[in-house]
């Protein structure tokens, strides 16, 4: 049974059915197997974030859940936002505040904020910094990300503060 | 890094979980939300030859209203503790000890089950567990037994679990009707274990003390129920005498450990000053009493 298991699932909204090996992590089957290599891998044990992902519509570290056990769920990264040509508007909110250096954190704070952006109305700052606060980022200093989540919670209707 | 290499088993029931437990003869290992056992295969501190998927038996994440408490299923997941509304009802301090656990897309995935038999020295569950005398409900392949929550808890990162038993569910008790609470921690950032957390309830009759309960955690290698701290407060209102008194014998009581995090005598002095926070917040929730 180490052999390899039939992994059946949707990533962004694309069936696939794969064999795959009981300990491979869902990032490395992300990035390695299907070449989504949108979702970044930093520390492998569940402290930085950037291998957030939407598992079921709740944002889960993917380097801390088997591929396997992803078996029947549907998957969202960050390649099911936006596109390059056309960012979804949280992406464009991110560019517009400057919520982004070297990139490495943000399809993690992308996933984490879409997440926040689907079960809150609206967030007051330290309800965000806190529903951010498990995503590491080593360059912007946390101040244009707020703001540019803030801003995409004004967009929904709430005042986001 | 990677996981080692091991079987795997997504059990459909209990009985199969835990037949598949006792075949492995301790080489499994069961894995819930993986938030706890992900690192450790990660960083491979475990290698079991066989893991034990929980994570799909249908029916274990429920959190019910029963004649006893809120039963919660071992799969629910630590964010359906911190959003529930029965959980916000009858036992507000429970949801507000969950914001206190990692972060979001942790809580997300990992249960109740997965954190009660981690027994994490500083994990928030086990010390709610054992602040409300919580019970948890275990099967093995030849029974089911209960067991109190002060009873499980037996070290660090150890419980009363046999190795092919899982727990299925824990009831927590209603506070009773005017019990005020208080919960609080310290850590070093948001989301990090606690360097030392205090958590209390106190019903009163008039101004009287009726009923206090005092529980710690990060203090020592379990959590702990100080029972002379909360025989002190009992009789009487509570005074800054006491809350002085209960701070001094929760200090007494605990055994901290020194790491990068914190030194022993921090951790010490912190649970003194938590410890009398949590007794004047729990005094200031209740009705019927009080500062
Ligand atoms: C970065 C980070 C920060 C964290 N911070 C905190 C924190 O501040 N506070 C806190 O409390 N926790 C924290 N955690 C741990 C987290 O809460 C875990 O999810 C939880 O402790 C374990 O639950 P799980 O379902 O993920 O268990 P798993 O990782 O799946 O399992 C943990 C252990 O329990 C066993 N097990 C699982 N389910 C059962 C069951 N039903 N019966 C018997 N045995 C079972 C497994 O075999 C394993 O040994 C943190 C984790 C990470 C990665
Ligand atoms: S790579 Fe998953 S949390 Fe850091
Ligand atoms: S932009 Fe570089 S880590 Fe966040």
């Amino acid at each position: 049974m180490s052999g390899k298991h039939r992994l059946q699932l949707r990533v962004n909204g694309v069936a696939h059915d794969r064999e795959v090996e009981p300990r491979l992590l869902l990032s490395d089957f992300l990035r390695d197997e299907l070449d989504l290599t949108g979702t970044h891998v930093g520390c492998e044990h569940g402290v930085c974030g950037a291998c957030t992902v939407l598992l079921n519509g709740d944002s889960v570290r993917s380097c801390l859940c088997l591929a396997i056990q992803a078996e029947g769920s549907e998957v969202t990264t960050v390649e099911g936002l936006g596109s390059v040509d056309q960012l979804n508007s949280l992406q464009e909110k991110f560019r517009e505040h400057h919520a982004l250096q070297c990139g490495f954190c943000t399809p993690g704070m992308l996933m984490t904020a879409t997440d926040l952006l689907s079960k809150n109305k609206q967030m007051s700052d330290e309800e965000l910094r806190e529903g951010l606060s498990g995503n590491l980022c080593r360059c912007t200093g946390y101040e244009h990300i707020v703001s540019a989540v803030r801003a995409a919670f004004a967009d929904k209707g709430g005042d986001g503060s | 890094m990677k996981p080692p290499a091991f079987d795997y088993i997504a059990a459909t029931s209990v009985e199969d979980a835990v037949a598949a437990l006792a075949r492995s003869e301790g080489e499994g290992k069961l894995i819930a939300g993986g938030q706890s056992l992900m690192p450790m295969l990660n960083f491979r501190l475990a290698g079991p030859a066989v893991l034990i998927d929980v994570g799909r038996i249908a029916g274990l994440d429920g959190i019910e209203e029963t004649d006893e408490g809120l039963t919660v299923g071992a799969l629910a997941r630590h964010a359906a503790l911190e959003t529930s509304p029965g959980v916000a009802k009858h036992l507000p301090v429970l949801a507000e000890a969950m914001r206190h656990v990692a972060h979001l897309a942790i809580r997300n995935r990992g249960t109740i089950g997965g954190s009660l038999s981690h027994a994490d020295p500083a994990a928030e569950l086990p010390l709610m567990a054992v602040l409300l005398d919580a019970v948890l409900h275990i099967t093995g392949p030849e029974e089911s037994r209960e067991v109190p929550a002060e009873e499980f808890f037996i070290g660090a990162l150890t419980t009363d679990l046999e190795d092919e038993e899982m727990v299925t569910a824990v009831t927590f008790p209603y506070l009773p009707a005017g019990c005020g609470w208080g919960f609080e921690e310290v850590s070093r950032r948001s989301g990090d274990f606690a360097l030392a957390a205090a958590a209390a309830t106190l019903s009163f009759e008039g101004s009287v003390i009726s009923e206090a309960r005092l529980a710690v955690t990060g203090v020592d290698d379990l959590p702990l129920r100080i029972s002379e701290a909360e025989e002190g407060l009992m009789g009487g209102e509570l005074t800054e005498e006491k809350i002085s008194a209960a701070a001094e014998s929760v200090q007494a009581s605990v055994n901290p450990n020194s790491d990068a995090q914190a030194s022993a005598d921090y951790r010490r002095h912190l649970i003194g000053v938590l410890t009398a926070r949590v007794l004047r917040a729990a005094a200031a929730r209740a009705t019927g009493g009080g500062l």
